[in-house]
Formats: C-alpha cells, sequence, structure tokens
C-alpha cells in the first residue's frame, strides 16, 4: 500500500509542473496587459510598473522567476488590486468555495448512494420511477438555470429563503446554493449506484448470503454495499473536481463571497498572478482529492494496488 | 455421347430454380440498430421535436415580422400580445422575444455543431495515432490527457475566452478544443482492439502506410461510438455556451444566445417573467431532446450495454 502511495504521488509532480507551464505561456500570449487602462499611462510611468513587476525581462527568464517563488511558496503580487499579494486574496476567499463545495460533495454523496440503494432495492417499482425523474430534472436543467428557477419560487414569492447574498454568514443563505450545485452531482451518483446494485444484488453471492438466512438489511450492508460502491467512487474524482470548480459559477449565480467573483475579473483585467495563482490552487486541491479518491479506490478493489 | 447429360440438365434447372428464387435477405448490423432506433418511442419523438426546432430556427426568422435588433418603440416591455404581432412579447429595448430567441436558437445550435465538429475530429486523430501506435507514444499522450483531466475545466475555458476575445467562431473553437478529452479516451480504446483485426494485417501486407491505414481502416469504423458520443456531447456543449453567455463572456449584443436570453431574463424576473420562462422551456427542451437521442442511439448501436 505505502509503495502504491508513493508511486501515484510521483505520477503528480510531473502533471502539476506541465500544467503550470501551458498555463503561464498561454496567459502571456494573449493581447492585452495588467495595465491597459482607458487613458494610457505615461511610458515612464509604465516602464517603472513593468519593472516592477518584472514584466520588462525576456518571457522565459520571468518563467524561471515565477517558477522560483512559486517552489518557495510565493505566488506574487496582484497585478490589479493594489497592495495585495494573490495569496491573500486567494486567502479571503478560498474558506468560503472550500465550504460550498464539500458542503455539496458531501450531501449529494450521501444522498445519491441512499436513493440509488433504495431505487435498486426497489426496482421498477415507485421510488424507482421518481428517481428517474428526479435525475432528470437535476442533469437537465442547467445550473444557472436552476438558480434561478429557486431564487424566484423560495426567494421572491414564497419568501422562505434569503435569494442570494451572504450577510451574517447564516446557514439559511447557503441551502440554495448546495441545491444547485449538489443536484446533478447527486443525481449522477445515484443512477451510477443503481446501475451497479442491480447487478450485485443478481450475483451468486447475494443469493448465496440470502439462502443461509440473513435478513434483507445484513445482506446490503455487509455483502452488497462495498462491491457495489466502487463505480461510485471512481466517478468521486471527476465529481469532486466539478463541484469545486462549479461553486465559482454558483457563487456568481447567488452573489457568494469565494473566489469566483476575483477569477472571472483577474482573467478579464489580465491579472496573470492572480489568475495563474487560482488556476494553481485549484489544480493542488484536485490533484491532492484525485489522489484520496485513488486510494480509496486501491482499499475498496485489490486488484488496482498490485497494477 | 459425352456432352449433356441427364444429371447436368438436372443440376442447370435447379440452378435456374435457384436464380429466380428469392433469397432469404441477410441483416446487416446497420438494419439492426435502425430497428432498434425506430422502437426506441422516446427517441423518435425526440427525433421529430429535434428536426422541428432546428426547421423552426433557421427558416422561422423569414416568417417573423421582427428581426432581432430591431426596437418596436411602441411596445417595450410588453408581455405576449397577438394583435401587435408580439407572439411572445418584447423585452426592455422593445425588441421582439420570438425573434430574438430564434437567433438565439440558431447561434446555440451553430455553436454546438461547430464545437462538436472541432472536439470530434481533434479526439479522433488523437486518439486513433495514440491508439495504432501504441507503446511509448501511446503513453506519452494518454499522460497528458491525464493532465488535461485534471485541470480545472471551467477556469480554462473562462481564461480562452477572455483571451481570444469574443469573436463567436473562437468561441466554439475553444470550446471544442476542450472538450475533446474524452472523445480521445474512448476512440483509443477502440483502435486498441481494432488494430489486431486481420484487416489490418492485410492493409500492411499490402504496404499501407500508418497515416493511410489510419485514415482509411481504422477512422470509418470508430463511426459508432463517434456518433454516440458526439451527440452525448452536443447538450454539454450548449450548457457550456449559455453558461458563458450567462456570464456575459459568450455571444455578444446585438446578437444573443439561449444562454444570454436566460441570463437578462433572469434579472427581470419578477416583473417581465416571460423573458426567462421561453427561452428557458427552448434550452430544456432541446437538452431533453438530445439527451433522449443520445441514449436512444447508444442502445441501438451498442447491443452489449442491454
Amino acid at each position: 500500500m505505502l509503495t502504491y502511495v508513493l508511486r501515484r504521488l510521483a505520477s503528480i509532480i510531473p502533471v502539476a509542473f506541465i500544467a503550470v507551464t501551458a498555463c503561464f505561456f498561454i496567459l502571456r500570449l494573449a493581447p492585452g496587459g495588467p495595465f491597459d487602462q482607458e487613458r494610457a499611462l505615461p511610458p515612464a510611468i509604465l516602464r517603472n510598473l513593468r519593472a516592477a513587476y518584472d514584466l520588462d525581462q525576456p518571457l522565459v527568464i520571468q518563467y524561471f522567476i515565477y517558477i522560483g517563488r512559486l517552489l518557495r511558496g510565493d505566488l506574487g503580487p496582484s497585478m490589479v488590486v493594489q497592495d495585495f499579494t494573490v495569496s491573500q486574496l486567494l486567502a479571503l476567499g478560498l474558506p468560503f468555495s472550500l465550504m460550498l463545495g464539500l458542503f455539496a460533495f458531501v450531501i449529494a454523496t450521501v444522498a445519491g448512494i441512499a436513493a440509488g440503494t433504495i431505487a435498486a432495492v426497489n426496482q421498477n417499482k415507485w421510488p424507482d420511477y421518481v428517481l428517474v425523474l428526479v435525475v432528470m430534472i437535476g442533469l437537465i436543467i442547467p445550473n444557472f438555470l436552476m438558480g434561478s428557477i429557486l431564487q424566484l419560487v423560495f426567494g421572491v414569492y414564497l419568501r422562505w429563503l434569503p435569494a442570494g447574498g451572504w450577510q451574517n454568514g447564516s446557514m439559511a443563505h447557503l441551502v440554495m446554493p448546495v441545491i444547485v450545485l449538489a443536484w446533478p452531482h447527486a443525481a449522477r451518483i445515484s443512477r451510477l449506484m443503481r446501475g451497479s446494485m442491480i447487478e450485485v444484488l443478481g450475483s451468486n453471492y447475494v443469493r448465496t448470503a440470502k439462502a443461509k438466512g440473513l435478513g434483507e438489511r445484513l445482506v446490503l450492508s455487509r455483502h452488497a454495499i462495498k462491491p457495489a460502491l466502487i463505480p461510485v467512487v471512481s466517478y468521486l474524482g471527476p465529481g469532486l473536481s466539478y463541484l469545486l470548480t462549479g461553486s465559482l459559477i454558483v457563487e456568481q449565480i447567488f452573489s457568494l463571497p469565494g473566489i469566483g467573483r476575483y477569477f472571472i475579473n483577474a482573467a478579464l483585467s489580465r491579472d496573470y498572478g492572480l489568475v495563474l495563482g487560482t488556476v494553481i490552487l485549484y489544480m493542488a486541491i484536485i490533484l491532492v482529492l484525485n489522489l484520496l479518491v485513488d486510494l480509496a479506490y486501491a482499499w475498496l478493489d485489490p486488484k488496482v494496488r498490485y497494477r | 455421347m459425352a456432352g449433356i447429360t441427364r444429371k447436368d440438365e438436372t443440376l442447370s434447372r435447379y440452378a435456374d430454380q435457384l436464380e429466380t428464387l428469392d433469397a432469404p435477405k441477410g441483416r446487416s448490423l446497420t438494419d439492426d440498430a435502425l430497428r432498434r432506433l425506430f422502437a426506441n418511442k422516446a427517441a423518435m419523438v425526440s427525433v421529430f421535436i429535434l428536426g422541428a426546432i432546428v426547421l423552426i430556427a433557421f427558416i422561422g426568422p423569414y416568417f417573423v415580422p421582427w428581426s432581432y435588433s430591431t426596437v418596436d418603440w411602441t411596445a417595450i416591455r410588453k408581455p405576449p400580445d397577438f394583435e401587435k404581432l408580439h407572439y411572445l412579447g418584447t423585452d426592455q429595448n422593445g425588441r421582439d422575444l420570438l425573434a430574438r430567441l430564434l437567433q438565439g436558437t440558431q447561434m446555440s445550435l451553430i455553436v454546438a455543431a461547430v464545437a462538436t465538429a472541432v472536439s470530434v475530429i481533434i479526439g479522433i486523430v488523437y486518439g486513433a495515432i495514440a491508439g495504432y501506435f501504441g507503446g511509448r507514444v501511446d503513453a506519452i499522450m494518454m499522460r497528458f490527457v491525464d493532465v488535461m483531466y485534471a485541470l480545472p475545466y471551467i477556469l480554462f475555458v473562462i481564461i480562452l475566452v477572455v483571451i481570444f476575445g469574443r469573436s463567436p467562431i473562437l468561441l466554439f473553437v475553444g470550446i471544442g478544443a476542450i472538450e475533446w478529452l474524452t472523445m480521445a479516451r474512448i476512440v483509443r480504446g477502440q483502435t486498441l482492439s481494432l488494430k489486431e483485426r486481420e484487416f489490418i494485417e492485410a492493409a500492411k501486407a499490402g504496404g499501407a502506410k500508418p497515416f493511410t491505414i489510419i485514415m482509411r481502416h481504422i477512422v470509418p469504423n470508430l463511426a459508432g461510438p463517434v456518433v454516440i458520443y458526439a451527440t452525448l456531447t452536443i447538450p454539454e456543449i450548449i450548457i457550456t455556451e449559455s453558461f458563458l453567455s450567462y456570464l456575459g463572456l459568450g455571444i455578444q449584443e446585438p446578437q444573443t444566445s439561449l444562454g444570454t436570453l436566460i441570463s437578462e431574463g433572469a434579472q427581470v424576473i419578477e416583473v417581465m417573467p416571460w423573458l426567462l420562462a421561453f427561452p428557458a422551456v427552448m434550452l430544456v427542451l432541446l437538452l431533453l431532446c438530445l439527451s433522449y437521442v443520445g441514449d436512444g442511439l447508444r442502445d441501438a448501436l451498442d447491443p452489449k450495454d442491454r
């Protein structure tokens, strides 16, 4: 198991390195720069500004400066938001984005697994049909539309929940964003869970367990759940990265104070440092989470460990 | 006397009979697939609705008395009104919603078609090359796909769109250039098994170059999975495009797309609900039909799954 962990860790580093490099050069190829303004700055000031942020150096040198800083854990200054470093800006938004994403992830995973199991046990009865409908709605309606509809119904007409914003950090402000974010994810998970659970329930060892007189619940909890979870676990990695980046979108819809609000502005104003910093941060989170998912996978399915 | 004997006579009569007889018709794999598709009612209804939407989106504008950018000063912020010929109402600027909805649907469909084509082409070429050459080439190429998978995808779309300006064509290409990963994986898997088959060996023995083999012998055999996956990619791209437009990064005024219409409608939802309702219904209908057609095609072309 330890060698497996080390091998996976070793494969992450080149991936991250290539991605950072690619992102750095793509950004610099774009026309425009962080100091373009409606009224052009006097050339002397522009020159000084560029020198202060090392933008006057050749691109390759800039790249090595950036990588050198990055290895020391420094994401550099923001070029547009004055007097802030990228790390400070990210630290302001990250806790909220992470909280939203993880909240949705936990709720969606638990709900999806439960719903999929219930549907599989009651195959072709009414709980199954209800689930198919709910899954369809979650997969078909894009999250920004779902957000608008919920805002209208529960925020404006019924006035049960606040339609957006994050004034004093009450949980009520989180209910709708979490639902919007979690629904499609829960839909996919329950679909996977239903399929694999039906397959497992039809297998020989489940029949044996039933034949030796185990009750329905015991058969499910002792024998059926673990193997049925394998396809679900393999989806958790992509699902989690989808939820974390999806939270940017939901933050925008419900005007919540996460990283999302900086990112789009930063890209528009060519704030190289902030854009790269956000991408690197998300990439790191996603890669680490993927690693954790792989480990969970290895725990569930011993064949994976020895490959 | 040597020549025609009784045996020959009998045999030739029998041969004549065989010729006029209706030979039992064989059923090709395509026939089977089509039969399964036609038997799938949800998929067939969806195909008709999709066809209708496409026709209306492209021909409809010629029959609507307003263009998508004309302003009717006598009808601003009006709900649906049949007497004034604003069948779906007008927006804040007095532009006819029906005309804008048709233009928006058209734009979303074009984006989806072009972006899907881009992603399918990149995916097929990349996947087929990786799968055919195998070994180290394959390992490196697929490692790259893994890298791309690990990246925060939506961030990249936003960066691309912001950087390459807001022209619709770059939007198509940008979205397509990011959606090809899964296609490449599927194609590679298929190619790995195809290249072991006899007809590829025959082509190699005949002296065909690798590129010819890939293009002439491997790619045509990938049609099934490619068609299925392309149908399933279209709704994803429509959603991505409308999301970008929703953020204000996609299609720009006065042109419009379903996402732009929905984002504009969502802002005035309390006073002018029709501005959100009609585009939303259109988008959901489109996505629903596409997903039914995709599922139907998968069931029809991939009998292993059933």
